[in-house]
């Protein structure tokens, strides 16, 4: 058996010596300055307020794949945020306008090439502007910041069905399954993996791979199983009014036409709640206040979450987060 | 036998999939914004040498595969089966001929080589990275030709072919690396 060579990409085979030191360069973290001045110029010239909400919440994210660290205060229970999503829409509810925040965001996840635990969101929501118009300005913000490029919109229907011949919204569960077992998904648990799992994977796995590279593409309309807090335009084949942005590859913002009917929010983090117990997630307390300010009135509009240091990694050609943050967890 | 959960999966981890043992060569944690976090792994069957890739949910569970890698001595084939002892107390095992079908060019005698145990018994050996072996067959050397980079068979005492630069002679020790198959240099013995 060939002798193993050290995983290169794994900063705890480092010597410890060594991690006293940044993972970025000086340069970087430069060039890193000049990207943020760069997205702050471009959300200020359009008119968005600059807030900064709090890191640290009294609720949880109830999302059904989202870890909140528990940082307690004075022995009272308290998270830190997973965005800062309910926090501004609660500054919508009472008018602010649009709003945009570079946030600190924690997850409970193992730190990768692509994943921190902590990491920086630039989140932005725009009252009375529909979600297609928002992907297009997302977009224009990432050639201001990368400069100029192809840009595309696809459907997540026409790009699923080209690349593995399914609908999406319409594939019976047992088709997906044989789909997703072609392609590697081992199952080994008693109850099989459900349909919003296979999409994940497919998704994931086969239908991004196969987007052509260079140009950053918007996809739209996702099935209703991955609304999370978007609206759901009904019709013959429902479908969550829901964006991502992709480039080379990489996952870089997700927007919402956002979810404003009360009954319809406290449905979905019931459904939420549902799946965490399903994946034996300890279910949380929710923000009982983003609730009371969907009560008083969010205003009709559509916003964004933008993974920052993806996009700095990205234009700086870079491979891995660690080379454009100060220091990665693994060195925090 | 142990079961992990995908959570504890790291690079040498031993799994069971379909049945057979596997080794995981790489583990890539991987997740979309707000949906479900998969483990893409890249794992070798134990058995058969194949390398295939494959995802797993986050969170799932595997069964640990019974899998042991020790030192022992290679000390003699029978013709049917290959014989090792464990050096420190003497113990030895025989492995069949499929089990040290990578290995079995390289071997003389006395080796002390990787053996991985399986189910009672030996699944695979694996030979020393590097072999010192005499030449016992090459066409003749060409003196002086160190420059042009050419090269020609040349048969090992254990049967093994490696190819070699033109200069080299029958009777020769050569180095070479067991994992490539390559002739690494002249060895000083």
């Amino acid at each position: 058996m060939p002798a193993r060579s050290p995983d290169q990409r794994d900063p705890f085979s480092l010597p410890a010596a060594a991690l006293w030191r940044p993972s970025a360069t000086i340069e970087t973290l430069r060039e890193r300055a000049r990207l943020v001045r760069s997205a702050r110029a471009f959300l200020e010239a359009r008119g968005l307020l600059e807030v900064q909400t709090p890191l640290l919440s009294r609720a949880a994210s109830h999302e059904p794949h989202l870890a909140s660290l528990a940082v307690p205060v004075q022995g009272e229970p308290a998270w830190l945020n997973t965005s800062p999503e309910y926090a501004m829409k609660r500054l919508l509810a009472v008018g602010s306008g649009p709003i945009f925040q570079f946030s600190t965001a924690f997850r409970d996840e193992p730190p990768g090439p692509l994943h921190n635990p902590e990491f920086t969101l630039l989140e932005w929501y725009r009252p009375t502007m529909g979600y297609r118009e928002l992907l297009a300005e997302v977009q224009a913000l990432i050639l201001e910041l990368a400069g100029p490029r192809d840009t595309l919109v696809i459907d997540y229907r026409q790009a699923f069905r080209r690349t593995l011949g399914l609908d999406p919204h319409r594939a019976s569960l047992r088709r997906l399954r044989e789909a997703a077992q072609t392609h590697g998904l081992v199952s080994t648990a008693r109850r099989g993996p459900a349909r919003a799992e296979l999409l994940d994977f497919l998704y994931g796995a086969v239908m991004l791979p196969d987007l052509p590279g260079e140009a950053v593409i918007g996809i739209t309309d996702f099935p209703v199983c991955q609304a999370s807090l978007a609206r759901i335009r009904p019709g013959r084949t429902p479908m969550a009014e829901r964006f991502e942005v992709i480039w080379r590859g990489v996952e870089l913002a997700n927007g919402y036409q956002e979810l404003t009917d009360y009954a319809g929010l406290l449905l979905r983090q019931a459904v939420d709640l549902n799946e965490r117990r399903r994946h034996r997630r300890p279910c949380l307390p929710l923000d009982l206040r983003l609730n009371e300010a969907v009560a008083a009135g969010l205003p009709e509009g559509s916003g964004v979450a933008l993974g920052f240091d993806r996009l700095v990694m990205l234009t700086l050609g870079k491979a891995t987060l660690a080379e454009v943050l100060a220091f990665d967890h693994p060195r925090a | 036998m142990a079961t992990f959960s995908t959570n504890q999966f790291k690079i040498g981890l031993k799994i069971m999939l379909d049945g057979d043992p596997y080794n995981i060569l790489e583990n890539e944690f991987v997740k979309p914004g707000k949906g479900q976090a998969f483990n893409r792994v890249r794992v070798r069957n134990l058995k058969t040498g194949r390398v295939l890739e494959r995802t797993f949910k986050s969170g799932d569970t595997v069964e640990g595969a019974d899998v042991a890698d020790v030192d022992m001595q290679f000390l003699y084939s029978d013709g049917e089966f290959w014989h090792f002892m464990n050096p420190e107390n003497f113990e030895q095992l025989q492995a069949g001929a499929s089990a040290v079908a990578d290995a079995a060019p390289w071997l003389k005698g006395e080796e002390s080589c990787q053996v991985t145990l399986y189910n009672g018994a030996i699944l695979t050996v694996a030979a020393p990275n590097t072999v010192v072996l005499q030449v016992v067959e090459t066409d003749p050397g060409v003196r002086g030709d160190t420059a042009t980079g050419g090269t020609k068979p040349a048969k090992l005492e254990t049967g093994a072919m490696v190819k070699v630069p033109l200069f080299i002679e029958n009777g020769e020790l050569l180095k070479c690396d067991t994992r490539t198959g390559q002739y690494i240099g002249r060895a000083r013995e």
